[in-house]
């Protein structure tokens, strides 16, 4: 038995038990924070407030839900919609949490970009930020099928074909997946499996892997500076605040992070209540039909962009191209070949290359919600090729960047 | 530590190392058999369906394991445009051809709608076209409509079960397993 002291707090009580004091110095007080900062820092903070939130109208939805391919539709439009309290809110949160989630992310992941702020000790931050994408998106999807309208059926049918994989005809491999011929129960049962337990706990195990590997190397900063922590720090605890380069993560950066976040959950609000419409796709409530077609099917607008690289190919270089842009940000630390960490303003050739991608991706999205004709198919081709010349230009001009 | 210690212990981490290895293979599988389709699921597999009361040119549309099956018959005119190729993609009873296909793009699995004036289907999600035999006329589908293993059994057919004229249809490469 390890010997206690008498415990004159609270406090003293639970940090002889618990090391409440040191995790509150690692964590907080003295988790250093560069000032040079500006709002864009501020999105971890907000990502992770909209997870929260996403969770909490998530439980109160699963109350009500019905994994049920007969009873599923009404369960969500009918009893949570009209019968439940609040069942509205909780619903509209959690359908427009569910698209501006996927706004602050791509936000999020063009400030790493911009900043440069995924290379030199902070590889595992941008690869783990990427692990959450992938898992959001899986998360998205799944929660996607639920209500069981139109659009749940067909591209819960067009997404799991995608695992045919094309000319291999796997066909064994997409009924497995959907455990039927056809998205069923079986399928209806284990996505919502999917939705509500396994992949929010990867979500949870991924975001402190994230916020883990964060800690060592520090955030970056607006100038990409590297300095002396240790020297920083002395002076903020020695009272020179002001010649101080750091602030300390809690109260300090937090504050401006809660800051950020108020503005954030008024515009939040604004759409949940004003103009939820658009994160409600009007076809999806129609009851899921497996012998009717919807005129048009196209994913929400996050998926747009990598659904535009899919479809101006035929099936098989379609399928290569689809799976080469879902993977491809991965490889962002290692194909940039160049030692600077430096806004893109300061790095000659990647300024354009940034603004580039930045600008077909949104390219890409636009073409992929219009039909695919005409001048927008041949628009939507220019930037599907556009992408991957970008992504093979990128070591080549990182190569050559001058050091700063 | 003693050598004999030593080689015990590494004894006990080798033979607890290969049970757990075992036992985590054993779960593994247990695992994708959990995510296997029902036996119940694959026993719905069979439908049966009469052709007799068909139309020339009228699309019928019936379901078999959740998929939508076209079956249109083709009218003397329509088989006058069928070259040797793609009359092997019909079926014939009786002296009628019946064009019989799971009506899901081959693309990605959408429902093409058909156009009997024009006798050509088409895909309205990437812009795919079929034409009556439902063989393919514009890309991005690779290929004519998948056609489900049947059985004749006078003028009828029982969807699920593979017959002869089935497997001539595997055996030349007319269509694939489904």
């Amino acid at each position: 038995m390890a010997h206690f002291e008498k415990a004159n707090s609270i406090g003293e009580w639970l940090d002889q038990r618990l090391a409440v004091n040191t995790l509150k110095r690692v964590m907080q007080t003295e988790y250093w924070i560069p000032k040079d900062i500006n709002f864009l820092w501020a999105m971890g903070m907000v990502l992770a407030a909209t997870f929260g939130i996403l969770l909490v109208s998530g439980i109160f939805l699963l109350m009500y839900y019905q994994p049920n391919i007969d009873t599923a539709f009404d369960s969500v439009n009918y009893t949570i919609m009209s019968e439940v309290g609040y069942g509205w809110l909780w619903r509209h949160i959690h359908g427009v949490g569910a698209s501006i989630v996927f706004l602050i992310i791509y936000i999020h992941m063009f400030t790493g970009i911009y900043y440069g702020s995924y290379k030199k000790g902070r590889e595992l931050i941008w690869l783990s930020g990427m692990g959450l994408f992938v898992a959001f998106s899986a998360e998205a999807f799944s929660g996607y099928m639920l209500p069981w309208g139109q659009m749940s059926y067909w591209a819960g049918m067009v997404i799991t074909n995608l695992f045919s994989g094309g000319s291999l005809h796997a066909d064994g491999l997409v009924e497995w997946i959907r455990g039927d011929y056809v998205p069923g129960q079986a399928f209806l049962s284990r996505f919502f499996m999917l939705h509500v337990l396994l992949i929010p706990l990867a979500i949870i195990g991924l975001i402190v892997l994230h916020f883990g590997t964060l800690r060592i190397p520090h955030v970056n900063n607006q100038e990409g500076e590297e300095f002396d922590y240790k020297e920083a720090a002395e002076l903020y605890k020695a009272g020179k605040v002001k010649e101080s380069k750091v602030i300390p993560f809690s109260p300090v950066f937090l504050s401006k992070d809660i800051f950020v976040m108020g503005v954030y959950f008024i515009l939040f609000f604004y759409l949940v209540f004003y103009h939820f419409g658009f994160a409600m796709d009007p076809v999806n409530f129609d009851p899921a039909d497996g012998l009717k077609t919807p005129a048009h099917i196209y994913p929400e607008w996050y998926f747009l962009w990598s659904y535009e690289i899919l479809r101006p190919f035929p099936t098989d270089p379609g399928l290569i191209a689809f799976a080469f842009a879902q993977v491809i940000f991965f490889m962002l630390p290692f194909l940039d070949r160049s030692p600077n960490v430096a806004p893109a303003s300061r790095r000659g050739a990647f300024k354009f290359w940034f603004w580039a991608m930045l600008i077909d991706m949104i390219v890409l999205t636009f073409m992929g919600k219009l039909p695919p004709e005409g001048i927008w198919s041949t628009i939507g081709l220019v930037a599907a090729l556009a992408f991957f010349v970008l992504w093979i230009a990128l070591p080549i001009i990182t190569k050559t960047e001058k050091k700063l | 530590m003693a050598n004999n210690t030593k080689g015990r212990r590494d004894f006990m981490g080798m033979a607890l190392g290969g049970f757990t290895a075992l036992g985590g293979i054993g779960a593994l599988y247990a695992m994708k058999r959990s995510w296997d389709p029902l036996p119940s699921v694959k026993a719905a597999g069979f439908t049966t369906i009469d052709l007799a009361p068909a139309q020339d040119n009228v699309l019928i549309t019936e379901k078999w394991r959740g998929k939508p099956i076209f079956i249109l018959k083709q009218s003397k005119k329509m088989m006058s445009k069928v070259s040797d190729e793609t009359k092997k993609r019909l079926i014939e009873i009786n002296g009628a051809h019946y064009m019989v296909a799971v009506g899901l793009c081959t693309h990605l699995g959408c429902i093409p709608g058909y156009d009997p004036t024009d006798e050509s289907f088409l895909c309205a999600c990437h812009g795919g076209m079929y034409d009556a035999t439902a063989e393919v006329t514009k890309a991005p589908p690779p290929r004519g409509l998948d056609i489900p293993p049947f059985k004749i059994e006078g003028t009828k057919l029982v969807l699920g079960e593979t017959g002869p004229e089935y497997e001539q249809m595997l055996a030349d490469g007319t269509t694939m397993p489904v």
